[in-house]
């Protein structure tokens, strides 16, 4: 069985969400790790879930990234284990360091609840391994501060070095419109999501958790656990 | 000894809030065109007695964890009575 280790800190909201869907939907192994523990219990893939951690107090994920166990999400990161941070957890990976850019208030000002489309981009990561490039999936979004944001230097460096992983559009894939933004949010060049260059660390403010069973709406989210499965089992992905 | 750490959006980037509240000063007849910038105080009671130790140590606090260096500076002051104060340094 799988391992995968979901971080709970003060606040986190999906927690439950993510085990749940392991266990009872992907038919693995989900369990939670305090923020305050030091071990991750020989995970194989490390969640970072949804939510408000530390009341969101300063910056998004600025508490949480000093927690303790963050070391050990640190070393298993550095080690090539595959993390995924959704929503809240994308902030707090951001703000350590883990992944580029950061996550600044919707352009809107407003907190935005809705289910988005977003296209699979750039090369596989740990996550998309097996998707197809230019696929899109339905995903729900849940948050006030998803604007994706980094200076034009980062932006095209991602862009190149296919770090960008997931990005808004339409039903039919297309990003670009005249008039129209794909991303709800504001986000810079449309990015839901990116990698680091190793595409082991992946992060996205829309909840893949949130749309695994048909009786939520959707079950494209499903599609990030089995490629992450792919992964640990050596069928193809970046590790 | 008391520090000031004041954080703000950098310097082009775009700041909706404060936009959207320069709009709301226009409407109130303050005049069109109103720049606004919004930013964040911290004031922060510091045990040092030397203005150059407390500064250092206040600009550590701005960078490790006050400010995010990808969208914010910030400016740093000490408050108070203490001789010499209020030498400010910003920083990014």
């Amino acid at each position: 069985m799988t391992r995968f280790a979901v971080i709970s800190f003060p606040g986190s909201n999906c927690d439950d969400d993510c085990v749940r869907v392991v266990n009872e939907v992907v038919g693995e192994t989900g369990y939670k790790v305090r923020h305050d523990e030091r071990t991750l219990d020989r995970a194989d893939v490390v969640l970072l879930p949804g939510g408000f951690s530390f009341g969101d107090y300063l910056r998004c994920g600025a508490i949480a990234r000093f927690s303790p166990i963050m070391d050990a999400v640190r070393a298993f990161a550095a080690a090539g284990g595959p993390v995924l941070g959704i929503c809240n957890g994308f902030q707090i990976l951001t703000e350590a360091g883990l992944l580029p850019g950061v996550l600044r208030r919707n352009v809107g000002l407003s907190f935005i609840c809705e289910d988005t489309f977003v296209r699979v981009e750039g090369r596989q990561t740990a996550f998309t391994n097996g998707l197809e490039p230019g696929s899109v999936l339905k995903l729900p979004i849940a948050h006030n501060e998803g604007n994706y944001f980094a200076d034009d230097e980062t932006l095209n460096r991602l862009e190149g070095e296919g770090q960008v992983v997931f990005r808004y559009c339409t039903e039919r894939g297309e990003t670009g419109l005249p008039g129209r933004p794909a991303a709800p949010n504001g986000a810079a060049r449309d990015i839901a999501g990116v990698s680091n260059v190793r595409g082991n660390i992946v992060g996205l403010m829309p909840h893949p958790e949130r749309c695994c069973e048909p009786l939520l709406g959707g079950v494209h989210g499903r599609q990030l656990f089995d490629a992450v499965l792919r992964t640990i089992a050596g069928d193809g992905g970046p590790l | 000894m008391k520090g000031r750490v004041t954080v703000s959006l950098r310097t082009g980037v775009l700041d909706v809030e404060g936009k959207a509240i320069g709009k709301a000063l226009t409407s109130l007849g303050f005049g069109g065109d109103i720049d606004v910038r919004v930013g964040r105080v911290f004031e922060i009671e510091l045990p040092e007695s030397s203005p150059e130790v407390a500064l250092s140590r206040l600009k550590d606090m701005a960078v490790k964890l006050l400010s995010n260096p990808i969208m914010e500076s910030y400016r740093l002051e000490l408050v108070g009575s203490a001789p010499g104060a209020a030498l400010g340094t910003t920083g990014t």
